[in-house]
């Protein structure tokens, strides 16, 4: 999605910068909600307020509404084809190992200590075994990683070096 | 009344889903199992079609069930549901608060909420996987294990694992090529 933004709105309409983008996708990913749904509010915000953010976003989700609501019309219909359910058995598990290639990059991403293993672990139980809901696992981990950072120290540093950039950029 | 809890739903889904990729699919299969508005087959079905077509896969599905489960006011509702938290929460971040990401205990936060986001996402995998590959229900009747695998099946996912590993490609390859394997060995 980021090079299609680039080619738009920094090479074409020359509205932001590429700098602007990233710091965008960065907010985007700490923020709740759908991550390309997020940066293109922050676009939209950062150029013409409530209105732009509004704006961008309808204009983010239009494809998909009409997209999905056509192929959806259709889909129950094609389901009684044979052909097509023999298609998509075989794409379900497609899709599966899809997900698992996901959940790999996603640990590989993740700063693989024993304390992240714990988390990782604790979270697919929670869900297999107890059927809790997800929010709560959200809720917890997030605390986790605050509590661990503050037991290991680094909370302390990080607020130190944080304020420390905040007036060098006043600067 | 079917459109405001597809709206409160989707905003659920909107206000918790963080750390991207496929982050709003536990979510979206702790959903269709409260209120059957969809089967695991056809949330799979959703993900492929969401891969091989433009948008966001949580957008996608958020139209699809809202569209099934109320018609077209059905499927804008949940999605405007989806995207609403975004709009607050970007809004008020934008306006008061630039530097959040780098904010110290939201940097700590989510070193927690990552790996937990990933192990939420295997077993959505997992629950995904039960009805088509790993036959638990017949484990429990049988009890034998010839028949807790669907060998078939087993063989498939362990060709596209291990080729979605090693070639790096886009999903619809991978999507495309099995629904012809589907078609010819008859799934």
């Amino acid at each position: 999605m980021l090079p299609i933004i680039k080619r738009e709105l920094v090479d074409n309409l020359n509205w932001i910068t590429e700098k602007d983008i990233y710091n965008y996708y960065a907010i985007g990913q700490s923020t709740p909600g759908i991550i390309a749904v997020n940066t293109a509010t922050m676009t939209g915000y950062s150029l013409k307020g409530i209105k732009g953010a509004l704006a961008a976003t309808t204009g983010f989700i239009m494809p998909s509404l009409i997209i999905i609501t056509l192929i959806a019309s259709f889909f129950k219909r094609f389901q009684q084809i044979d052909l097509f359910q023999h298609a998509f058995a075989a794409i379900q598990i497609a899709v599966v190992a899809l997900i698992i290639d996901i959940v790999i990059k996603m640990w590989q991403k993740s700063d693989k200590t024993r304390a992240s293993l714990l988390i990782f672990l604790i979270a697919f139980l929670l869900l297999v075994i107890f059927k809790i809901s997800p929010v709560f696992v959200i809720l917890g981990s997030a605390a986790a990683g605050i509590i661990i950072q503050y037991l290991r120290g680094n909370l302390e540093t990080a607020y130190y070096d944080y304020q420390n950039k905040d007036q060098g950029s006043d600067k | 009344m079917v459109y405001l809890r597809l709206f409160l739903e989707f905003f659920k889904v909107g206000l918790f889903a963080l750390g991207g990729g496929l982050a709003a699919l536990p979510f979206l299969q702790d959903l269709i199992t409260k209120y059957s508005w969809m089967t695991s087959k056809e949330l799979l079905n959703m993900i492929a079609i969401s891969e091989s077509t433009p948008g966001a896969i949580g957008i996608n599905t958020a139209t699809f069930i809202g569209f099934n489960t109320g018609g077209i006011p059905g499927g804008i509702i949940a999605t405007a549901g989806l995207a609403a938290p975004s709009i607050i929460i970007i809004t008020i971040i934008a306006h008061y608060f630039k530097k959040f990401n780098q904010h110290p205990l939201v940097e700590s936060a989510f070193s927690g909420i990552r790996p937990a986001v990933a192990g939420l996402i295997a077993s959505a995998a997992f629950e995904l996987a039960q009805g088509g590959i790993l036959n638990l229900q017949y484990l429990q009747l049988n009890k034998k294990l010839i028949n807790f695998f669907d060998y078939k099946s087993l063989l498939l996912l362990l060709i596209v694992f291990t080729a979605v590993r090693k070639f790096k490609k886009h999903p619809i390859i991978y999507i495309t090529v099995s629904a012809l394997i589907g078609i010819i060995f008859k799934f």
